[in-house]
């Protein structure tokens, strides 16, 4: 059984219609990638997913289907939902943007957790005092990814974490996704229109186009097909 | 020099009720980013609902407690009855600002309704004593408002710095879709933001009965003083309150009485506070500025 299981997912804004009935599917600790261009519905499919936005069809965590909860719903069930532009809560300190990462949680970890977090990125351990809007767009997309994990997600959702950072810093930044997840179960379903570094970090995509699958295998097939080439991998 | 003391005197405890519903316009804005114009309002009905209890023999500082405990229930009511169905106040801001212009009418209208047009008494909390400092008398129930405002200060500080509640407000307030996609449920947090603002009306309302008594208007000048409070102070800052509504009690309490021409409008130089701060220090005193790199 996957962790997630989505079939027929329409979903759109008022009367426009954005996502044309999707299915797709996450394994447990697998890493997923739905590629596509601006305006193909890579936003959407995630919002729809945490429950930001109405959407109709199925969609299955764990067995059950919880279409319709709302995204605080879907955190307590291990949906961790990193939004496109990184979501900071620009207001509240670096440790306060990490403490409400664990809101949903009432085991006495998180403290323990926190320190982990300020070790493995020392950055954001400099700057736990200081508000979160003072970092860079490197250091509050990790800060995002970190406030995520505090929840201590079963799945992670991930919109665009390359947006507005340079090459080296995005590199940088999927690296260290790939090591915080390695060796973990859990899953990460990420939309990107990088597609090279988002091959390589995902094992399966998806490629979405105006609404649509139109295609999905391994990341190696994707990489050596002839039309994912030319269209996402600048080849 | 004595006239001045006194007037000083008198500017503080005005400003300490100016700065009491100051505080709770920077609790809701905290809270929930919102501008409560009905702030007042809600403060003259949990009044009216303090003396409802002292007249049915409650004690005075007893029946205050439980109009705090009412103001929370009302609080709560009108957000869940009449703002909650607006959605989100970061996308309407500007529509729920005018929907609490609205709950401003239909408060005093209500009010009105219940309790008549005519004008209650209340007892000074702190009694009808006095001491005397450099000639000029000093009412203890003077005293005792700047003693409770320091009380609700500290409370409100510790509830939104030292609470996991508190910073589910502070974090919702800045960004809701954030704090909801990491598990806060929003709306509720909203609901216990409005709750805490209007609970601390009641309190207010006592002191300010004393010397005018409880009407529906109880609360309409005040709200204006307490605007210009907390624009000098800073809209997210406690103790910007605290000072802004100290400073505006003092100035348009001495300023009057030096220059003749603002005698007749009082309101004026509260006005003219407004203005230059927002010109000047747009975040006040103790605001913070926003800090955000693109």
């Amino acid at each position: 059984m996957s962790l997630l299981e989505v079939r027929g997912l329409t979903a759109g804004y008022g009367l426009v219609s954005v996502l044309d009935g999707i299915d797709l599917s996450v394994d447990t600790g697998e890493a997923v990638v739905v590629l596509g261009a601006n305006g193909a519905g890579k936003t959407t499919t995630l919002r729809a997913l945490s429950g930001m936005i109405p959407a109709k069809g199925e969609v299955i965590l764990e067995g059950r289907n919880v279409l319709g909860q709302r995204p605080d719903q879907l955190c307590k069930r291990g949906v961790a939902h990193v939004p496109q532009g990184r979501g900071t809560v620009v207001d509240l300190t670096v440790e306060e943007n990490l403490r409400i990462g664990a809101y949903g949680r009432g085991d006495d970890g998180i403290d323990a957790d926190l320190q982990r977090w300020f070790e493995l990125f020392p950055r954001l351990g400099d700057r736990r005092t200081q508000s979160a809007g003072s970092m860079s767009g490197g250091e509050q997309q990790m800060l995002a990814i970190a406030r995520a994990m505090m929840s201590r997600p079963k799945l992670l959702l991930l919109d665009e974490p390359s947006l507005g950072l340079a090459p080296l810093v995005t590199r940088e930044v999927f690296d260290r996704l790939a090591g915080l997840i390695s060796g973990s179960d859990i899953a990460v379903l990420l939309v990107e229109q990088n597609a090279n570094l988002a091959l390589e970090f995902a094992s399966r995509a998806y490629v979405l186009e105006a609404g649509r699958i139109v295609g999905s295998g391994t990341s190696e097939e994707l990489k050596n097909d002839e039309t994912i080439q030319r269209a996402y991998l600048g080849s | 020099m004595a006239d001045f003391f006194r007037y000083l005197v008198i500017g503080l405890g005005n400003g300490a009720i100016y700065a009491m519903i100051g505080l709770g316009l920077v609790v809701i804005y905290r809270a929930t980013g919102l501008l409560n114009f009905s702030q007042g309002e809600i403060a003259m009905f949990t009044t009216f609902i303090v003396w409802s209890f002292t007249q049915a023999g409650i004690p005075l500082w007893a029946s205050m407690l439980l109009g705090v405990v009412a103001g929370f229930l009302i609080g709560v009511v009108l957000q869940r009855v009449i703002i909650q169905p607006f959605g989100d106040p970061h996308q309407k801001p500007l529509t729920l600002v005018i929907v609490t212009i609205g709950m401003f009418l239909g408060i005093n209208a209500f009010a009105q309704l219940i309790w008549g047009t005519d004008t209650k008494a209340l007892d000074p909390l702190f009694g009808n004593g006095q001491f005397e400092i450099f000639g000029v008398g000093i009412a203890w129930q003077k005293v005792g408002a700047l003693a409770v405002l320091a009380v609700e200060v500290v409370v409100f500080w510790l509830i939104f710095q030292r609470t996991k509640i508190g910073l589910a407000m502070r974090s919702v307030a800045s960004n809701s879709e954030s704090s909801a996609l990491v598990g806060i449920p929003v709306s509720r947090v909203l609901m216990i933001g409005w709750g805490l603002a209007a609970s601390i009306g009641a309190v207010a309302g006592t002191f300010t009965a004393v010397d005018r008594g409880v009407d529906s208007n109880l609360m309409i000048l005040t709200l204006i003083y307490a605007l210009a409070a907390i624009t000098l102070g800073g809209f997210d800052s406690l103790v910007g309150a605290v000072v802004g509504g100290l400073i505006v009690g003092i100035v348009t309490e001495v300023v009057p009485r030096y220059v003749d021409f603002l005698a007749k409008v009082p309101l004026a130089p509260a006005f003219a506070l407004i203005l230059i701060v927002l010109l000047v220090r747009p975040e006040g005193l103790f605001g913070t500025k926003r800090v955000a790199r693109v």
